[in-house]
């Protein structure tokens, strides 16, 4: 991972120095809370429901096991001993004082993490696919780029106080994990010609105006990158909506210009600052690859004994193997992904115990690094096949092997309710209802691939409309319903489910994903078409027939 | 509201006249409307003029006056509002402009080392207390990630550097 050198280092002090003396200023009522607002967001800093929130940054997903240490130590210290990984690669704690705040950033910050730009109408932190620099299907490592724009757009003396929120998203592999297209800015490296370059897509996003991004530049040469992200930028700064905060992203302003009108502005804006000082050579792309420490793998085979006779004498082991466990592109290693989806529990929360405990793993069997996902699972990218039989019963004991990656309970949920002030309704609830219904590990592995998102109001946190089935809180007369939407898709043919039909009540909710699920089982060709592709083939109408028919 | 410019406390010499009524001597400061419609008769004129533009509007429109201009006012209706630290840019490091841009709104001194990056020289602050704390808080950082018109050093300035040694 990237190591921070020297100047990343003061960098973070500084703004460490900063925070605190913002925070000195409106505890003494020197700031009123307008003023605070936009500062304190910038640090990740939320007021919630019954408390404020500390969001903090884990650049592209990606930690090292210390850095892991010391998140627990903020969960235990200042928080409630737990806390809450985001489908932004990011986490929270829900439960810390506005006067501690300042020295919960400090101890993070001696280990270069911080809650810089989780939040407030800046640019977020780049998100990209977990298994960059492991998986088998990619053209480059795609964390190279992820950390030049970090760089770029830490603090941007001119992007710092956009129309919205600006979230870019970067991936590398042929199989998209990082969801490029629902981002303001979605960035796939590929090849043309031996060179290396982006496609760039813009105006993707959820909330409450779902949009796919649209590609605006089929190949961007890399050293391009910096001056055409400023481009788009400043052709949002100072064109985009600010006089309706639910038309302020860019994807509106996209929109509204029509896709090629938008790429027009962008091309005119960038051919007069493409060759200027953003230009990334490769002396500057250098110094940045060699503050990457890459784990030096050992030369291994694959299958090996230890691994073949686990996979031969333990089921369970088995199970966990086929569904958590990812090919490498090293040869006698393995991706290893640890569900934090088990059975009755809120979606993508760690213990502060949990954590210091997979840090602890993460150095024994996995050079020390750890990911997050944007499906809320953490990922060992550097696992040794051999090691998998004794990882895997570590990781039983700590509740984090739940085989069901991908499948039917490993929902993405928004926290809802329970903690947001935005929400209309509990979305965690929800979420663990339907993981005790179909708490059996056959059946889901029989159901197969199906993503279920989450939503407690329209904002989408949850990206309902992306899951093949999408569940989204409403309100009516002072009580919770769910409207169900069907095939969904977040990756690289992403598009918006279809709402079946009209809400339904929390209390029959789970009733109504049973018989969409037993719809499809009866319909399947076979069990290899799975659940959205079934909903390709048949469309809505027998899944709606059966899920608004009398139980 | 306190004025302070390369740095330090100042006077403001200009006057803001309101459309239609008459210039009177000494350094003025006209709307966007006015220069643009009598900006020939304007800049004529024997004595500094400025303008104040708002952060809704072009700034290429204000090139053929460039020369002319004695100051620039661009407006921060709300702290939140960015669009003038672009409009800053584009004068100073596309059009050239060398005179006054005055930062004028709803300007803290959690902006101002922003707004110097960006090509502000002058900033009309909102909050007195704001004068004193001015010059620690464009000292906040000493590590700047983005080339800009400012051209203060960038850390890839110094990893790039040939006497760098790294860190």
């Amino acid at each position: 991972m990237y190591v921070y050198d020297e100047f990343d280092r003061t960098f973070l002090q500084e703004r460490v120095a900063e925070f605190r003396d913002q925070v000195a200023r409106r505890l003494s009522g020197e700031l009123n809370e307008e003023e605070f607002k936009p500062l304190r967001l910038m640090n990740g800093v939320y007021l919630q429901l019954h408390a404020y929130m500390l969001r903090v940054c884990i650049p592209y997903g990606t930690l090292s096991s210390q850095q892991l240490r010391a998140l627990g130590a903020v969960a235990r210290k200042y928080d409630r001993g737990y806390g809450h990984f985001t489908t932004r690669q990011n986490i929270q704690f829900n439960w810390i004082k506005l006067n501690e705040l300042p020295d919960a950033m400090a101890d993070l910050a001696k280990v270069g993490i911080h809650g810089l730009q989780t939040s407030g109408n800046c640019i977020r932190n780049t998100t990209t696919d977990p298994w960059a620099g492991a998986a088998a299907d990619e053209v480059e490592d795609p964390r190279l780029y992820a950390e030049v724009i970090r760089q770029w757009s830490t603090l941007h003396p001119e992007f710092t106080y956009l129309p919205r929120k600006f979230k870019i998203a970067i991936t590398a592999a042929k199989h998209d994990r990082a969801a490029i297209r629902v981002h303001d800015i979605g960035l796939r490296l590929h090849k043309r010609d031996g060179e290396t370059g982006f496609e760039v897509m813009v105006g993707g996003g959820l909330g409450r105006s779902p949009f796919i991004g649209k590609t605006i530049k089929d190949f961007l040469p890399k050293e391009h990158l910096l001056s055409y992200l400023e481009a788009v930028l400043r052709t949002y700064n100072l064109g985009g909506r600010r006089d309706n905060i639910y038309k302020a992203r860019i994807k509106i302003q996209v929109h509204e210009m029509g896709a090629e009108a938008f790429a027009k502005k962008v091309e005119a804006e960038w051919a007069e600052i493409r060759d200027g000082a953003l230009k990334l050579d490769e002396a500057a792309l250098d110094a940045i690859r060699d503050r990457f420490q890459i784990p030096d793998l050992e030369a291994l085979d694959d299958q090996p004994a230890e691994l073949a006779s686990a996979l031969a004498t333990d089921d369970a082991f088995a199970r966990w193997h086929a569904n958590s466990v990812a090919p490498h592109k090293a040869k006698g290693h393995a991706i290893v992904t640890l569900s934090l989806k088990p059975v009755g529990a809120p979606p993508g929360d760690a213990t502060a115990d949990q954590m210091d405990a997979i840090a602890d793993l993460a150095d024994q069997y996995a050079y020390g690094e750890i990911r997050v996902a944007h499906e809320q699972n953490l990922t060992f990218p550097y696992v040794r096949q051999k090691d998998l039989p004794a990882l895997w019963a570590k990781l039983k004991a700590i509740g984090v092997a739940t085989p069901n990656v991908g499948l039917l309970t490993d929902i993405i949920s928004c926290p809802g309710l329970d903690y947001c002030s935005l929400a209309n309704t509990r979305s965690i609830p929800i979420a663990q209802k339907l993981t005790e219904r179909f708490a059996d590990e056959a059946r889901i592995a029989d159901i197969g691939r199906l993503h279920v998102n989450i939503s407690g109001c329209i904002n989408a946190c949850g990206h309902h409309h992306v899951g093949h089935i999408g569940i989204l809180g409403v309100e009516k007369k002072d009580e919770e319903f769910f409207q169900i939407t069907l095939g969904g898709k977040g990756n690289s043919k992403a598009r918006i489910g279809e709402l079946i039909g009209p809400a339904v009540a929390e209390s029959e909710i789970v009733d109504v994903v049973e018989s969409l699920v037993d719809t499809y089982l009866n319909l399947r060709t076979s069990p290899a078409e799975t659940f959205v592709a079934a909903v390709e083939r048949l469309g809505i109408e027998p899944f709606k027939e059966r899920a608004y028919a009398p139980r | 509201m306190p004025l302070v410019k390369n740095g330090a406390l100042a006077a403001d010499l200009f006057v803001a006249v309101a459309d239609g009524e008459p210039l009177p001597d000494g350094p003025v400061i006209v709307s966007a409307a006015r220069l643009l419609a009598d900006g020939p008769a304007l800049i004529i004129r024997n004595g500094e003029i400025g303008v104040a533009w708002p952060n809704d509007k072009d700034v290429a429109e204000l090139q053929p006056f460039l020369s002319r201009l004695s100051l620039i006012t661009l407006a921060f209706p709300k702290l939140r509002d960015g669009r003038a630290y672009s409009q800053a840019r584009l004068l100073r490091e596309r059009y050239g402009y060398k005179g006054e841009l005055r930062a004028v709104g709803n300007v803290l001194r959690d902006q101002v080392l922003m707004m110097v990056r960006a090509g502000f020289d002058a900033f009309s602050l909102e909050k007195a207390a704001d004068v004193e704390a001015f010059g620690k808080a464009v000292a906040t950082y000493s590590v700047f990630y983005q080339p800009t018109g400012d051209h203060r050093p960038t850390v890839r300035d110094a990893r790039t550097a040939p006497a760098a040694t790294g860190g």
